[in-house]
């Protein structure tokens, strides 16, 4: 694809583009790990599920920050603008779980872009306050609220009916984790699909140099509120698997600490590379559930002495290891 | 109308106090994060040192007040130094996304840190008897200990304002927060400067963390806990600027206290609210630069 501009060299690189995008083997690891954990640990399906949630969680927080470049400390707003969403509608009598994901994708995007629509112009240590303070005022708001959100005792009494009325939510977690995974599954290749486009493309050249990307005509603002909106979306989805497979919906889940560990588990990952969350969520949800329940304070000792090494010596996280030990031509 | 008028002067005095000790602890912030660009969300954790040197000392120690304080203040100047050089200098320039990484992971360790050291339990301030009541100043009973932070706060916002109007090393941090490149250019140390700044804010953090620890109380949770108020002030009064972060204190410390006192059950959201409308208003805040 150097020099020439006939038709040969077009096709040449339409070709090249296609061959980039094109699914690899290694694409189907994670599905694979999935299915296999399914059968090796079956005692483990009702954290498996949560971990599943929690990737398209840490999915759509790498779509703003890997692929858009928006530092944001407030993704739970999202998260929890669809989990509430969804329990609310749940203990008010519309159990339905997959009208109720959609809700929830509505309620979080709306939320996403009404706020984009206020804050993207900024950026810098400005933008990052504001994606805060929206997530802290949903947080103050919805602790206001008790009547309907519970406040401080969380969310009471959601009923989730059977998924198309024929599979039930039982104890052993067999219908979450395949709910989860299937949510999954279509959001990872919707979300595959967009950062792959044209309109993927051109998220990263706004990342890289948004001042040359609106000299060669291309509308930031627009582009930067779309992929905001779409992530909230994904994020609501997310917050609405937890609160349908856990039956709960608690004020944390629109807290600081929910923004900041979806962080640390994409970075643990490796941002901008679409499958960090695939990576750095198991690595960090299973490393919690097996030492936090000695003492969970220290458990944070710990995850804060990863994420300072993390970001002294291993930038790139798990996948950026990856590339710089076989180093793949691009 | 009488009644009003003194709820209304205490109100404002017990935020004028609050304002303080969130002055104290926020410049430090604004001027390394203006000269620097670095994102730094673990401030807050070197004030939390200072309220737990300066609870320990006078609880456990007996130490007396001022001892307490200027020990707090001193040790937590010293212990940043290494920090800043070890730990943020590598990220300078950097990456926004590895300094709030690495902030963050700071903030974690030293909260389990202190709940390992001190428990989980939050640490009072035991007052000396000399501060422990109150002053008649003729149209109302305040507060000794407010007082304090009062005067403690005008006096040193007033040195540090001095300072850095009229001393050769408040010349040379205002050029390095103005043009960073041009400041190294004419021969200023940028890489001293930058460490003893960080350890000056770092120190002022320390002592307004304990001085305020009455206020805002001592516990593992603190520099999470408070994370947003600190940069909030920052963020309002503009970065790399002294009388910004003066000014968005006062701000927030008195609203803060009024919405208390008015509408206790919406005094977050009224928070959040306003300092959303203040950096729609002005995205640099009230006295950054463009």
């Amino acid at each position: 694809m150097t020099g020439g501009t006939g038709p040969d060299a077009r096709s040449a690189a339409i070709e090249a583009f296609a061959r980039r995008h094109r699914y690899r083997p290694a694409e189907a690891l994670p599905w694979l790990a999935a299915l296999a954990g399914y059968f090796l640990f079956p005692g483990y399906l009702p954290l498996a599920a949560q971990i599943l949630a929690t990737i398209l969680f840490a999915l759509s927080a790498d779509l703003v920050l890997g692929y858009a470049g928006i530092v944001t400390l407030g993704q739970a707003a999202f998260f929890g603008a669809g989990a509430y969403t969804a329990g609310i509608l749940a203990a008010h009598g519309w159990g339905e779980p997959i009208t109720g994901l959609v809700a929830a994708a509505a309620a979080a995007a709306l939320v996403g872009f009404l706020s984009g629509l206020l804050i993207l112009r900024s950026s810098g240590l400005t933008l990052l306050m504001q994606t805060l303070v929206v997530a802290a005022m949903l947080a103050a708001a919805a602790n206001q609220a008790s009547a309907v959100t519970g406040g401080d005792d969380g969310l009471q009494g959601m009923e989730v009916w059977p998924i198309f009325g024929h599979f039930a939510f039982g104890l052993y977690g067999r219908t979450a984790f395949f709910y989860c995974l299937v949510v999954l599954f279509l959001c990872w290749l919707a979300v595959r699909r967009l950062v792959h486009s044209a309109f993927g493309r051109s998220l990263t050249g706004i990342r890289e140099n948004g001042a040359r990307m609106r000299a060669i005509g291309a509308p930031v603002m627009g582009r930067r509120l779309a992929v905001y909106t779409i992530s909230a979306a994904l994020a609501g989805v997310s917050g609405a698997l937890v609160a349908q497979t856990t039956g709960l919906v608690a004020l944390d889940s629109l807290g600081l600490e929910r923004s900041g560990t979806v962080l640390i588990m994409l970075i643990i990952g490796g941002v901008g590379r679409l499958y960090g969350g695939f990576i750095g969520v198991p690595l960090y949800m299973i490393a919690q559930d097996r030492f936090s329940t000695v003492e969970p304070v220290y458990w944070y000792f710990w995850v804060g002495l990863l994420m300072v090494l993390l970001a002294s010596f291993a930038r790139g996280g798990v996948l950026g290891l990856i590339d710089r030990l076989w180093p793949r031509g691009r | 109308m009488n009644s009003a008028l003194s709820a209304a002067l205490s109100v404002g005095f017990h935020g004028l106090a609050f304002a303080m000790v969130l002055y104290l602890i926020s410049v430090g912030l604004s001027v390394t994060m203006g000269m620097m660009g670095f994102i730094n969300l673990a401030h807050g954790v070197f004030a939390m040192a200072g309220g737990y040197v300066m609870t320990g000392l006078i609880n456990d120690h007996g130490a007396p007040f001022a001892v307490a304080a200027t020990a707090a203040a001193v040790a937590v100047a010293l212990a940043s130094i290494p920090v800043e050089r070890l730990l943020y200098r590598r990220l300078y320039g950097g990456d926004e996304l590895d300094q709030v990484l690495l902030t963050m992971g700071l903030v974690f360790m030293s909260g389990a840190a202190a709940h390992y050291l001190r428990g989980p339990v939050q640490q009072p301030l035991r007052l000396p008897h000399s501060l422990g009541g109150g002053v008649e100043l003729g149209f109302g009973e305040f507060s000794l200990y407010d007082s304090l932070l009062i005067v403690c706060g005008a006096l040193l916002a007033t040195a540090l304002w001095l300072g850095l109007e009229r001393s050769r090393f408040g010349a040379q941090i205002r050029a390095a927060v103005d043009n960073l490149r041009m400041a190294q250019s004419v021969g200023i140390d940028t890489s001293r400067l930058f460490s003893l700044t960080f350890a000056l804010g770092s120190g002022l953090a320390g002592l307004g963390g304990g001085l305020g620890s009455n206020l805002i109380t001592i516990a593992p949770g603190y520099a999470l806990d408070n994370l947003v108020y600190f940069l909030i002030v920052v963020a309002i009064g503009g970065l790399g600027s002294i009388r910004g972060p003066f000014v968005a204190a006062m701000l927030i410390g008195v609203a803060d206290s009024a919405c208390d006192y008015l509408v206790p059950q919406f005094g977050a959201f009224f928070i959040y609210a306003m300092t959303m409308a203040l950096l729609l208003w002005r995205p640099r805040g009230l006295f950054g630069r463009a």
